[in-house]
């Protein structure tokens, strides 16, 4: 365990040393950024929007109850943007995207392509680590944004449609704003940049130690996807630690 | 047959004392021998004796637990052997780069290390797949080509390094018998051409004999003998007379 994570700090530290040559690597770094946003868009908006609609469900009800229907707006803002959209969407593209690249990885691994690599002096941090890193820093905060906001807008419909809430929309996203602050938006979005960095460097590093064959790289692929949950989820705890403190201080 | 004698020959290669153990079972058990600059040396053996793992050392993809390999006096895997020396490793199965085309394939040196523009990287493609019999394949992938075509387009990749020491991982394995032909053809004309020094590993008797100045039979991790192909038919070890008279049909009509 302890090797692993002195692989994957080494790893890290290597593709941070690349970070020079992303410019050179941009059209590998455009493709994979397609690659992530096609892949993944439709299920950003469903997974996104159930998100919303079930907090909203869960919480709605019971603040209504109370007489504190003023609250389902901030409430429902509040987690999607601080926890459900970077956590959810971080364990979706680990799923989605990271399981394709230990995948993809792996499968050159096995195949002799990245040793081809290494023989024409092509190192195969900056032509297949960096991109895949790089395009997942950009891609994961910009969809939790949007996941933040399609969140929003599920739990503001079952806000207004569900019997037991009943709370229109003007008033859902009037008592959202009364709450959530852009702060609050910029803790899940800086979040979100340490999960894509975990999910990026994890899938990357299960892949380039794919050994044996079809096989080995479907265990590459179950790891890369348990790992990078294991990791997000445990980062996840120590990031809202630090945040909530340099935001409440 | 002489080594091919070309203004830009080929490097000289010494192996001296070489061992590899792999989870405490030696593969590689003190190899030692020498190739001359423009040779075409084989390194023959039966499957597992240690060919390919030999070959991976000699390119600097495997590290030796003992021993040196010295490329014109330079250790393999020294930061300034790149810079001074080309060296190219055609894989045994072709090992192309399945999401790129045949032409980013066979390109991808110059396009990764900029060293020539896009128009003049396209020309030179063209003309390495037309030396290899390939021409108009730039666009294809590799998923459509065959097992011969394959290795035609990694040796093309190979020959876009200019090498100055090419590697041949059992080349005509999985291939038919005028695919076989063909490669052993192809590893004459580009030493011929290029005069760069050529390692050719093996197991594949008549490319052996065909192509070799000199051959090295292996067998369990050490090098029996060292020759000329006559020298090496001549040479009087069980082993040795066992892997180069084995015959199938001989055994059913005997």
């Amino acid at each position: 365990m302890f090797e692993n994570i002195g692989q994957l700090m080494n790893l890290f530290g290597r593709t941070l040393a690349a970070l020079p040559q992303t410019w050179r690597q941009r059209r590998k770094v455009f493709e994979q950024c397609f690659e992530i946003g096609n892949a993944s868009l439709l299920m950003v908006c469903l997974l996104s929007f159930f998100i919303g609609a079930t907090v909203a469900l869960v919480t709605g009800p019971a603040l209504v109850e109370r007489s504190l229907a003023s609250a389902v707006g901030g409430v429902v803002g509040y987690a999607i943007a601080k926890e459900m959209a970077p956590v959810m969407m971080a364990i979706l593209i680990a799923g989605r995207i990271g399981s394709a690249m230990a995948a993809e990885i792996g499968s050159m691994r096995v195949y002799q392509e990245i040793d081809a690599l290494r023989t024409m002096n092509i190192n195969p941090v900056h032509y297949l680590v960096l991109p895949r890193v790089v395009a997942m820093v950009v891609c994961l905060p910009l969809l939790v944004i949007f996941s933040i906001m399609v969140g929003w807008f599920g739990g503001a419909v079952v806000a207004n449609c569900n019997n037991l809430i009943n709370i229109p929309f003007p008033v859902f996203f009037s008592d959202l704003r009364d709450v959530v602050e852009l702060k609050d938006v910029a803790h899940g979005v800086i979040k979100s940049v340490f999960f894509s960095m975990i999910v990026g460097v994890v899938s990357c590093h299960q892949g380039l130690t794919t050994i044996g064959g079809p096989r080995g790289i479907g265990r590459s692929v179950t790891k890369a996807v348990v790992n990078s949950i294991v990791l997000v989820v445990f980062a996840d705890y120590l990031l809202t630690l630090i945040l909530t403190r340099l935001f409440h201080s | 047959m002489n080594p091919a004698t070309h203004p830009a020959s080929g490097v000289s290669l010494v192996v001296r004392g070489l061992r590899k153990s792999y989870d405490g079972q030696e593969v590689i058990r003190g190899v030692d021998f020498e190739v001359r600059p423009g040779e075409i040396f084989v390194v023959m053996g039966p499957s597992g004796s240690g060919k390919s793992v030999l070959l991976k050392h000699l390119i600097g993809l495997e590290k030796a637990d003992a021993g040196e390999i010295l490329i014109n006096g330079e250790p393999v895997g020294a930061p300034e052997l790149a810079d001074k020396y080309r060296m190219a490793l055609v894989f045994q199965s072709g090992a192309l780069l399945t999401s790129l085309s045949v032409g980013e394939n066979v390109g991808l040196y110059l396009t990764e290390h900029r060293l020539k523009s896009p128009e003049e990287i396209a020309r030179i493609v063209a003309e390495k797949l037309a030396d290899v019999g390939l021409k108009n394949t730039e666009a294809r992938l590799p998923s459509e080509l065959s097992g011969g075509m394959k290795k035609r387009v990694a040796i093309a990749r190979a020959l876009v390094i200019e090498p100055h020491l090419i590697l041949y991982d059992e080349p005509t394995s999985e291939l038919d018998p005028l695919s076989s032909v063909m490669i052993g053809e192809e590893i004459l004309n580009l030493n011929r051409r290029t005069g760069v020094t050529t390692v050719v590993v093996s197991h594949d008797r008549d490319l052996a004999f065909g192509v070799a100045h000199r051959i090295a039979l292996i067998a369990e991790g050490r090098i029996l003998t060292v020759g000329t192909p006559d020298e090496v038919r001549r040479f009087d070890h069980p082993l040795v007379q066992q892997f180069l008279h084995a015959d199938f049909s001989r055994k059913r009509t005997d």
